[in-house]
């Protein structure tokens, strides 16, 4: 029985790679006395998939993981036991079962979207002049960045990658994520300082096998829009959602295939 | 905690930044309003190295477990951070609250290997701790080391507080003790190290002043108070089937050289290799409860989520619940989610069983640890390891399949001739040979055999501990035509050979038997830059030739030079319970190739019985 896992990664984990988060959930897994499966083979492995690598330094709530069991628990209990064996900084947020035929997240995977926080390091005035530009983004008719892979670099249109950029709070983009924060929460604070403050730099870019955008080359290029230097380290990244198309090719929340089990 | 000593520009910036933020499953964590002393716990090489240690595992959770003690932990940022660190002057911090260690009451360092030493000074450095113990004050940690490499502490005495000899799990509550009151009572750092030297086994470098011979070796060593003890008799754990055990591991985020569960079964070994300093300073051997192992297997892999569990000795075939225990793992644990690694067996028909059961035999190779290649010179080392042996195990391997064999040796061995190197490639060939009077279909292709050896390094409180360590041009020439040999022999093409580089062990050799006259060499290869030295890529020997040339020190004063058994040496104030007389007794046999039976065939009264437990007193009550 296949079970789609979502879980969320914080400040103090974002530094770990996504190799290790792997071997952190198949540990997690023995911990919370879960009924795994494994491969054949003389060294067997826990039949685990991984969604959408997540970049190391960036922090996410829309993280996901397909695992396959020989017996199930609730989601409840699922949810439970796993977070019963969380380090602080990881938090498994639902589990649903899949229907057979699914197929793995890691295939699936369409779209993700971002929250990006402008550090105090960036001059108010310059922060001011970055997030008006957000709306025109779109207006140009290419957005030319560079784009460096391990063998060469080479300058490329990444429009066609970029579904949507807004200005939001934390609080709207969760809204637009689809996952509102309804009561307060208290692990927004882990990823945004004010969750209610209008001056974030919200995205939905493709992710994925097809065609894959980073975040910080929209960044990347605003930045040069506005003529401001670009640092990485001037700007906190947060993952919010991964997305799959449905049949109708909505993008929809890996979450919207499986089943809640009772 | 929620904050990191790192900025995320460092962390992004350096290799494995995991290493550096903590928080592994585990660890423990403690409200700073119930702690009065506070602990930090270093090993200094790089996480993945420390955090396979054994022994800082142990402690850990033992400090931990006391009221008001928390017990942190920090290894050596490697040499991308340690840049940055001094660029920025970021002090060290330990990775549990993150805070600097310059704030902590006790530093606690083990020693392992005696090229970590610059990274002891790299650690204090950075710290912000001064190097010398002589210019700390109350605003600096105590600073203590352990573990195997303090037995003979005096080369990095004098950048040490204290040393606590033996076995951490026995002194701890009586030291802090006398530290909180100390404190309270406002003592100075020197009464405090002062009433420090007279709690059993600790040793305190500055309460004793060495002097020396024009010749350059140690006339005497006494304590400058007269209340401070003369020897200092090692710790050991007498009921060590309920010492503490470490039943919640640590767990690292990324890949750590051991990462599994480690069940240690057994401490100190029987045997008695007149090479092995791990063989007389552990002893008397002593074992766990069986049923107490088979509890802590359950309960560490069920608390760890590991999927892998070892056993941890230094002789797991001599510990006498093997079979019962092995069994356990492979029925009873062992299945498609957890794996048994088995230290390396005395190959026997037991042995090949379990191998069977845990690995592919396709995949898997014999070893064999003869140490010298002939029968003379495993006599002289106390190797029991027979031609014999090793052949009938490995024609018992070969007809279950196995075709690849491993083979240890040493170069160098007191009263090695040229035949006994060249037994060594007629060794593998005798193996190799044996190999092939199996008929075609019933052996597995061809034979594949690999021998390396060490350059062997004379250690203190061994029967060799007099002994002249070869010099390295012999050495050279020693290996060199064991390589040839190997060429000439039939079954050359199976074979393959590799051995060991000089300069490290040449200095492991100068550092192993050294004195108080090092400390300042340590302190200019440092101040040179050297850190790391236990890595080939950072090291760089000519640091060191240079820091010897600065101090007037001639390196082979340490190595090359035969000691007469009247002489002073530097760690002859430490007391292991085996006695002098009886390590000179071992080099006289060693020197007539006697060998000496093992602890349980025949007791050869080394003196470790004065512990009053282990093996000593088995089936003797
Ligand atoms: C596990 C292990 C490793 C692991 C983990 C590192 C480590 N040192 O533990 C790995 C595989 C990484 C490793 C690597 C190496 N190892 Co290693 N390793 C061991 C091994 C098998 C067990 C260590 C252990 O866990 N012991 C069990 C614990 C409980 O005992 P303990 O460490 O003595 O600790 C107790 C006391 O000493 C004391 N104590 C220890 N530290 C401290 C500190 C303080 C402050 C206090 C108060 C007390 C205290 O309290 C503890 C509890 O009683 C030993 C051999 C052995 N069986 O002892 C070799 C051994 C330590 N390794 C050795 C060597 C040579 C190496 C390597 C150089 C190999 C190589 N060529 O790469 C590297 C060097 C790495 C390094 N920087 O140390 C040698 C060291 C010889 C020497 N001094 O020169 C040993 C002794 C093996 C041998 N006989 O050759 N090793
Ligand atoms: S006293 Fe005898 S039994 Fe005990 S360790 Fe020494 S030799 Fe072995």
């Amino acid at each position: 029985m296949k079970v789609r896992i979502k879980y969320t990664k914080s400040e103090l984990l974002k530094f770990i790679g996504h190799l290790d988060v792997m071997r952190y959930f198949q540990k997690a897994v023995k911990r919370a006395g879960f009924d795994i499966a494994y491969s054949q083979g003389f060294s067997p492995h826990q039949l685990m998939s991984f969604a959408a690598p997540l970049a190391l330094g960036v922090t996410s709530e829309g993280e996901y993981f397909d695992a396959e069991f020989h017996s199930v628990v609730s989601s409840d209990e699922f949810v439970r036991r796993f977070n019963e064996q969380m380090a602080a900084g990881m938090e498994v947020k639902a589990a649903r079962l899949l229907p057979d035929d699914a197929k793995n997240s890691m295939s699936i995977v369409a779209a993700s979207d971002y929250l990006i926080t402008i550090r105090d390091e960036v001059p108010a005035d310059v922060k001011e002049r970055f997030l008006t530009y957000v709306p025109h983004l779109l207006e140009l008719d290419t957005i030319e960045v560079l784009k460096k892979t391990k063998k060469n670099e080479k300058i490329e249109d990444i429009k066609l990658g970029i579904y949507k950029v807004s200005v939001e709070s934390y609080v709207s983009a969760r809204e637009l994520a689809g996952d509102p924060v309804g009561e307060t929460s208290s692990i927004a604070n882990q990823y945004v300082d004010d969750i209610y403050a209008n001056d974030k730099l919200y995205m939905l870019l493709a992710t994925g096998s097809e065609y894959n955008l980073k975040p910080e080359l929209i960044v990347q290029a605003i930045c040069k829009e506005i003529g401001y230097e670009y640092n990485r380290f001037d700007y906190r990244i947060h993952r919010l959602e991964t997305y799959m198309r449905n049949e109708k090719e909505q993008l929809v929340s890996l979450l919207e295939t499986g089943t809640v089990i009772e | 905690m929620n904050h990191l000593a790192l900025s995320d520009e460092i962390l992004m910036e350096i290799e494995k930044p995991a290493r550096y933020i903590g928080n592994e499953v585990n660890m423990v964590k403690k409200d700073l309003k119930d702690v009065d002393i506070r602990f930090c716990m270093c090993f200094p090489d790089v996480y993945e190295i420390g955090m396979s240690h054994l022994g800082i595992q142990i402690l850990y959770d033992m400090f931990n477990r006391m009221d008001g003690v928390y017990c942190e932990r920090v290894y050596s940022p490697w040499p991308d951070l340690d840049k940055i660190m001094r660029e920025k002057q970021i002090p060290l911090f330990a990775l549990e609250t993150q805070d600097p260690i310059k704030n902590f009451d006790f530093l606690g360092i083990t020693l392992q290997y005696e090229m970590c030493y610059t990274n002891v000074l790299q650690i204090l450095d950075l710290s912000g701790i001064p190097i010398w113990s002589k210019d700390r004050t109350m605003d600096d940690p105590i600073v203590i080391g352990g573990g195997p490499c303090s037995y003979n502490p005096e080369p990095i005495a004098d950048f040490f507080d204290a040393f606590y000899m033996g076995e951490g799990e026995t002194r701890y509550e009586e030291l802090f003790e006398v530290y909180r009151k100390m404190r309270a009572d406002g003592s100075s750092r020197e009464e405090i190290l002062h009433a420090f030297s007279k709690v059993p086994g600790i040793y305190v470098p500055s309460m004793y002043e060495p002097s020396y011979n024009e010749d350059g070796t140690l006339a005497s060593f006494d304590p400058i108070y007269e209340d401070v003890p003369r020897t200092i008799t090692k710790e050991i754990v007498l009921d060590f089937d309920k010492a503490p055990y470490p039943e919640k591991p640590l767990v690292p985020y990324i890949k750590v050289t051991q990462d599994r569960v480690t069940l240690e079964i057994m401490r100190g070994c029987i045997r008695g290799c007149r090479f092995c300093q791990a063989g007389m300073i552990y002893r008397p051997t002593r074992q766990k409860n069986v049923e107490t192992l088979k509890k802590y297997a359950y309960e560490m892999l069920h608390s760890s989520g590991h999927e892998e569990i070892t056993l941890s000795s230094l002789s797991s075939s001599d510990y006498e619940c093997l079979k019962d225990l092995t069994y356990f793992l492979i029925d009873d644990i062992g299945n498609d989610d957890v794996n048994i690694s088995l230290p390396s067996l005395r190959i026997d028909s037991f042995a090949l069983d379990v191998m069977k059961k845990v690995q592919d035999v396709k995949k898997s190779s014999l070893t064999f640890a003869p140490e010298a290649g002939t029968q003379r010179l495993r006599d002289v080392i106390n190797k029991g390891l027979t031609e014999e042996v090793i052949l009938r195990g490995s024609m018992e391997a070969f007809k279950g399949g196995w075709n690849k064999v491993k083979f240890y040796f040493m170069l160098g061995l007191p009263t090695e001739t040229m035949e006994d190197a060249e037994g060594i490639p007629q060794l593998c060939e005798k193996v190799a040979e044996a190999y092939y009077t199996i008929p075609k279909e019933e052996r597995n292709g061809k034979i594949k055999i690999t021998a390396s050896s060490s350059y062997f390094v004379p250690k203190p409180f061994t029967p060799f501990q007099w002994a002249p360590m070869l010099d390295p041009e012999t050495y050279i020439e020693r290996a060199h035509h064991v390589k040839d040999t190997f060429r000439e022999q039939l079954n050359a093409k199976s074979m393959k050979y590799q051995y060991h580089d000089t300069y490290v062990s040449v200095l492991e050799g100068v550092l192993a038997r050294g004195d108080r006259k090092l400390c300042n060499v340590l302190y200019d290869v440092y101040q040179a830059g050297g850190i790391f030295d236990a890595w080939t890529e950072f090291f760089d020997n000519d640091r060191w030739l240079q820091a010897f040339e600065k101090n007037g020190i001639v390196k082979e004063f340490y190595t090359t030079r035969e000691r007469s058994v009247d002489e002073l040496l530097p760690w002859d104030f430490i007391d292991i319970g085996v006695t002098k007389r009886f390590l000179i007794q071992e080099w006289e046999r060693a020197r007539q190739g006697i060998v000496t039976p093992n602890c349980r065939e025949k007791c050869s009264g080394c003196g470790a019985a004065k512990f009053g437990g282990g093996v000593c007193f088995e089936g003797k009550n």
